[in-house]
């Protein structure tokens, strides 16, 4: 019990990951859509971030009598993959901004049907 | 001191000049200094071949930090390879981007077009030339944001859903890689591949390892759009810019079938990805499937673009069936595969592009007697679609023979069938263009079109040149895919 409770970080991050992809494949809305991509990224921060705890390590910078550090590799990854996260949402929103203009609507069914009349 | 920064080199030169194509604003400037960066890019790249034949496999570590803490460029054969086949289509479709791109795209555009062109180029580039796996995945999202914008550029409205469609799955891929790679980490602390080779056995026997494994496959595999995860590509070739379908079909899904064999042969290595997560099977198994489907789909489309679309699906099926051999014939005709289709496709799509440029359309019907009008085009067509079947004496018909010759070699003889039917279907789909533009009698509205300009026939036709030199002189590159192969599977001397 206490193994699985231990580790309830990891439980957020599975649900968090299946809250987002759900809602990537099953939301017709374009907008809803980038929403859960954006869940779904932010699933991964929490595991990287997760996996920097060091149990009883402190922030890691040196100061006299602290042994026991954080691992700060994994927070600068996540640095870097959010600003990457931030730039694929910033640009699906961008692509959703267009897509109305062309389109007049955001959901998929209806742009399917646009579709197929040209 | 220049030599020695290289591998370096090659990414930073067309990552800084973007910004600066950004700030030229003048469309004339911008393509001027994206060709030059281009042919600058292949030089290096022709270069960096050069010295790994030379002197074997180049390690440079980024601003001197020592590997593995820093970011080692680590650039072997397969990857030298790569990087001159990225160069060689970059430099080689700038010189034609210039009156298509001024044809399909709206003015205040195309600033912005050339400075995402040397942005793919950039992360295309660095994937090939990098040591390190996280360093991989931002590299990858590069070239794919920069492809996602590419794509939405393609002049009509579905150009944006299909770059849409594209962000999304290649996002989902990119993440999953992600997560692949974090638990990579989480098990042996380096990201660093030779590092990671290194250290991964010890703590192969463990799910965590077995996870990251699936998730890396399964990422790479959108990336690459290998059947069944290819659903994004049909559109996004098919309602790009001209210029892009050529430049990314023949660069984007290659460099993901790089990935993966980095991925199966160096960090996982190939007793873990084969024997013990017996991926060889599951990809056999879907490169079958890609080659028969996707042939089959592409025999029924009226757009020529999107049958070569589907084409390529199935062409990437065979660059799979050869890897999923595992063996180094297989690997080496992989590769081998994977550079000619880079100039079969790339020189078709421009083919492709011409007619657009002077039709406004790559529909079946509309180029009835096409081949009166623009003889030039429609010949390189039809030299291009030869290589695609695999006509001996071209390109195409090299790579076929190898990757014949290693399904044999194992024994899988029901495979060399499937390689010789799914050609005769190759032929089928490229016969209707032919039938529609040789044999069919033109409408009136034909009498006008005239054939394109030679800006661009000049390009297309050093691409068609390409495919009959190594379909000839198949030693050189031959040789180069072996080597790629050797190293990837570890018989190579280090």
């Amino acid at each position: 019990m206490t193994e699985l409770l231990g580790h309830y970080n990891y439980w957020i991050v599975i649900v968090l990951m299946m809250t987002g992809f759900y809602t990537v494949i099953a939301r017709p809305n374009l907008i809803k859509k980038i929403v859960g991509l954006f869940i779904f990224q932010t699933s991964v921060f929490i595991l990287f971030i997760s996996m920097a705890k060091v149990t009883g390590g402190t922030a890691p910078i040196i100061e006299a009598g602290i042994s026991v550090y954080s691992n700060p590799l994994p927070h600068v990854l996540i640095l870097t993959a959010i600003v990457v996260s931030l730039a694929t949402t910033a640009l699906g929103l961008a692509l959703v901004v267009r897509i109305r203009e062309a389109y007049g609507t955001i959901n998929e069914d209806d742009i399917h049907v646009q579709d197929e009349e040209d | 001191m220049l030599l020695s920064n290289l591998p370096a080199l090659q990414v930073v030169i067309p990552l800084v000049a973007a910004p600066v194509c950004l700030l030229l604003r003048n469309p004339r400037h911008a393509w001027a200094w994206s060709t030059v960066v281009s042919w600058l890019v292949l030089a290096m790249a022709l270069l960096l071949v050069q010295r790994v034949t030379a002197g074997g496999t180049l390690s440079y570590a980024i601003g001197a930090w020592a590997t593995p803490w820093g970011i080692e460029y680590r650039v072997d054969m397969a990857g030298a390879l790569m990087a001159l086949i990225i160069a060689a289509i970059g430099a080689i479709v700038m010189p034609y981007a210039w009156r298509s791109i001024q044809h399909e795209l709206h003015k205040t555009h195309t600033g912005l077009f050339y400075t995402c062109y040397l942005l793919c180029l950039t992360g295309l580039l660095g994937i090939v030339v990098t040591g390190d796996v996280f360093n991989l995945f931002v590299f990858l999202e590069i070239s794919s944001l920069s492809s996602y914008v590419l794509i939405s550029l393609g002049s009509t409205r579905r150009a944006l859903t299909a770059a849409y469609q594209y962000l999304v799955m290649g996002t989902i891929g990119a993440t999953f890689i992600l997560i692949g790679v974090g638990l990579l980490y989480m098990m042996t602390g380096t990201l660093n591949m030779m590092d990671l080779s290194q250290r991964l056995p010890e703590v192969a026997d463990t799910r965590t390892i077995r996870v990251a494994f699936a998730f890396v496959t399964v990422g790479v595999s959108i990336k690459l759009a290998l059947f069944p995860l290819h659903i994004w590509l049909p559109n996004a070739y098919t309602f790009a810019p001209s210029v892009v379908s050529a430049f990314i079909a023949a660069t984007a899904t290659k460099v993901g079938v790089y990935v993966l064999l980095r991925f199966f042969f160096t960090v996982f290595g190939i007793r873990f990805s084969f024997a013990a997560m017996h991926v060889g099977e599951i990809l056999m198994l879907l490169a079958v499937a890609a080659i028969l489907i996707a042939s089959l789909v592409a025999v029924f489309q009226d757009n020529v673009k999107r049958m070569l679309a589907y084409s390529s699906v199935a062409q990437i099926g065979y660059i799979i069936l050869g890897i999923s051999l595992a063996s180094t014939a297989g690997v080496s005709a992989g590769m081998l595969h994977l550079f000619n289709h880079a100039l079969i496709k790339g020189a078709l799509f421009l083919a492709m592009g011409c007619i657009f440029l002077r039709l406004g359309s790559v529909e079946l019907k509309d180029m009835h007697g096409l081949a009166r009008q623009m003889p030039w085009t429609m010949a390189a067509f039809v030299v291009g679609g030869l290589s695609l079947v695999g006509i001996p004496l071209t390109a195409g018909f090299i790579s076929k023979w190898y990757l014949v010759s290693a399904v044999l070699a194992d024994g899988y003889w029901p495979l060399a069938v499937l390689v010789l039917v799914s050609s005769l279907l190759a032929l089928m789909y490229i016969w209707r263009v032919v039938e529609a533009a040789y044999f069919n009698v033109p409408g009136a509205e034909m009498r006008k079109v005239k054939e394109a300009p030679a800006v661009m026939l000049i390009p297309t036709w050093l691409l068609i040149g390409a495919n009959l030199y190594f379909g000839v002189n198949a030693s050189l590159i031959a040789g180069l895919a072996q080597r790629g192969a050797d190293v990837l599977i570890g018989q190579a001397l280090p």
